[in-house]
């Protein structure tokens, strides 16, 4: 089905359904309970995020996944692509298809430049290359020093970039949305479905970007069973057999890092268009660790890890930080009140602030007890209930060809 | 005139002469060893060949065409693969895909951007694997991950990576340094018949004298650097320079 073999193409149609599902299966308690004010994750805002950097470690992971080349600085193309959207919504209008259009185009145009220098190197070379470009453009937005030398405002610094009213906007017409929109649909526009207790919210904006992380997700599919997927394996596991083979290596090397610098800067431009304003520390060196640890937690080189990985980060961030002593308080309000009040000092370390306490450990484990990413937890889950490895099918399908 | 000519090469490694005027020529459709006692520049003179070291002075021409300067990827397209002495395989792939990446190197060139097709329906490329697989005995491993097999089986493999791109020149690099007889013998058993049923030219390094004369219809004895002879193995055999140059090395 749709050149993918059967297994692929069942993993494909379910990350299709958790997609399109996602604001109810996010959303398991009722709005007005205690469960529902924490842990509901079903909110636009935080689904979005879940998509859009599902989708940016979908494309770090075909460069890092398949290449074994660790980019440090994957944050810079993100910063790029969202500065290119919103300078599309400043210079025509806050339609967003020229601006998912120009942000994929101008961090595939970075990522040609950085990826032709740092790939002359390879190993923590190649990483401490990507960190340092990430950390100049990010100093460069940060002061908007090309703004400087041409007297105006080019990454607009310390504030941000954003849409004024006094931009030129060209396209615009009387009736336009003042908002990013599809075509006259506004991104931010919900429809919100009340069941019992239950508030379902169905956002155009989520959608737009789920939709670009399923063809994100199909691209990444057909680049790993692809010829081109298996040059990249290969260069990973040898490059002295592989140039001996007659393979050039470089542009190999070259086409997953523009391909990945592409998919960071279409997540950055849907990042802008989901709200129009962005700022330097999208490119922070942090934000390019972020997207390291969110491949890794969720399984270097398979294809479902990188969403997996990403998925879980963004909920610590979004759910855990959200938690606080009085919550904690709320919870445990049945015990005695020394034992409540231990366990709330027990605890609070790990919420509110301290997610990222949480994060560590959590990634210490996945990395101690599952190197192959929480994709491994799942094999071992599957095994243990008795199924076969999948991949026999897989083999199955494989041999076909030679018959 | 020979398919590889090699003429008035010379390496030098700071104070070492490795390479010291070699003129070699081999001709096509035979097997010439190139053999020496240890630090000879046997090793030296292969990396000259595949494009990793470039000499001081003189010429490698492959069939009319100057090899230097060319990269490794470039000397392979020209048609010569190597065999390395530890066997360099895609230990992390599985056998047939690491016979399908030469066929596809052959097929496309240095690089092509096949990011959409799918490998399972490349059917010519999958066949012709196939067929080199079943020609060295490794079809039933194909699904194998390459890293988990014997080194023996790895050498196999190694071989039917170079031969699926049908060279015209192989380069071999002790075929079967550190192997265990039996190995040794399999090895040298594949090589026949790799030479009866596809003609390859093969040119060869190689300690053990077993094989040397086992194989090559021809023999280039190095020195310190130099050719000291080169005859039929017949010949080779009771030289006295050879036995010299041995000797020598033996009494050490």
């Amino acid at each position: 089905m749709l050149g993918l073999n059967s297994r692929d193409f069942r993993l494909f149609l379910i990350v299709c359904a958790l997609c399109v599902f996602a604001p109810i299966l996010l959303n398991p308690f009722p709005v007005a309970s205690s469960l529902g004010e924490s842990f509901n994750a079903g909110y636009p805002a935080l689904m979005q995020r879940f998509v859009i950097f599902g989708l940016l470690v979908i494309g770090f992971n075909i460069l890092f996944g398949l290449t074994g080349y660790l980019s440090f600085g994957h944050a810079a193309f993100l910063g790029v692509g969202s500065f290119a959207a919103v300078w599309m919504f400043k210079l025509l209008s806050y339609n967003v298809v020229p601006a998912i259009i120009l942000s994929v185009v101008v961090a595939g145009l970075f990522s040609v430049v950085i990826g032709y220098i740092a790939l002359r190197r390879s190993g923590i070379y190649f990483s401490i290359l990507t960190l340092a470009f990430a950390q100049m453009m990010y100093s460069i937005a940060f002061s908007d020093l090309v703004g400087k030398l041409f007297g105006t405002i080019v990454t607009n610094g310390e504030t941000g970039l954003q849409v004024y009213n006094d931009d030129p906007q060209i396209l615009m017409s009387e009736g336009s949305p003042t908002v990013p929109h599809l075509f006259g649909l506004e991104m931010n526009s919900a429809f919100t479905w009340k069941v019992g207790g239950w508030e379902f919210v169905f956002q155009n904006g989520y959608y737009l970007s789920a939709i670009f992380m399923i063809l994100g997700f199909y691209l990444s599919i057909r680049i790993f069973r692809s010829p081109f997927g298996m040059m990249l394996r290969a260069i990973k596991s040898n490059q002295t057999r592989m140039s001996y083979t007659g393979l050039d290596t470089k542009p190999y090397m070259l086409a997953a890092f523009v391909i990945s610098g592409m998919y960071a800067g279409l997540a950055g431009g849907l990042l802008a268009a989901m709200d129009p304003l962005t700022g330097a520390e999208r490119m922070f060196w942090t934000a390019s660790g972020e997207i390291v640890v969110m491949a890794i937690l969720g399984g270097v080189g398979t294809l479902v890890g990188p969403v997996l990985g990403a998925g879980v980060i963004k909920y610590l961030e979004n759910i855990v930080s959200k938690i606080n002593d009085s919550i904690l308080h709320n919870w445990f309000a049945f015990m005695p009140d020394w034992l409540e009040n231990l366990m709330v000092t027990v605890i609070h370390p790990f919420i509110g602030k301290g997610w990222h306490l949480t994060l560590g450990l959590l990634f210490m484990a996945v990395v101690i007890f599952l190197p192959g990413g929480l994709m491994q937890l799942g094999e071992k889950i599957a095994t243990l209930f008795g199924r076969k490895k999948k991949s026999d099918d897989a083999k199955s399908g494989a041999t076909e060809p030679a018959e | 005139m020979g398919i590889l000519e090699v003429k008035g090469v010379n390496k030098r490694f700071g104070g070492l002469q490795a390479l010291g005027d070699v003129n070699l020529s081999v001709a096509e459709n035979t097997v010439h060893a190139i053999i020496g006692p240890n630090g000879a520049g046997k090793s030296t003179l292969l990396n000259v060949l595949v494009g990793k070291l470039i000499p001081d002075s003189g010429s490698v021409m492959f069939d009319g065409q100057s090899v230097l300067g060319r990269k490794p990827h470039e000397i392979n397209q020209m048609g010569i693969s190597r065999v390395f002495q530890t066997p360099e395989i895609f230990a992390d792939l599985s056998v047939f895909e690491n016979v399908m990446i030469p066929c596809f190197a052959k097929r496309d060139g240095a690089f092509r951007m096949h990011a959409i097709e799918s490998t399972h329906h490349e059917k010519d490329m999958a066949e012709q694997a196939m067929a080199m697989l079943d020609d060295v005995n490794m079809a039933d491993k194909r699904d194998m991950i390459a890293s988990s097999m014997s080194r023996g089986d790895k050498r196999r493999l190694e071989m039917a990576m170079c031969l699926v791109q049908d060279p015209r020149l192989l380069l071999l690099d002790e075929p079967t340094a550190g192997m265990a007889r039996a190995d040794t013998e399999n090895t040298i058993e594949l090589l026949k018949d790799i030479r009866k049923k596809r003609g390859i030219t093969m040119a060869i390094i190689e300690h053990d004298m077993n094989v040397v004369f086992s194989l090559a219809e021809r023999i280039t004895v190095l020195a310190q650097g130099t050719p000291l002879v080169e005859d039929v193995p017949e010949k080779i055999k009771g030289h006295p320079k050879v036995r010299e140059a041995y000797l020598g090395e033996a009494q050490v």
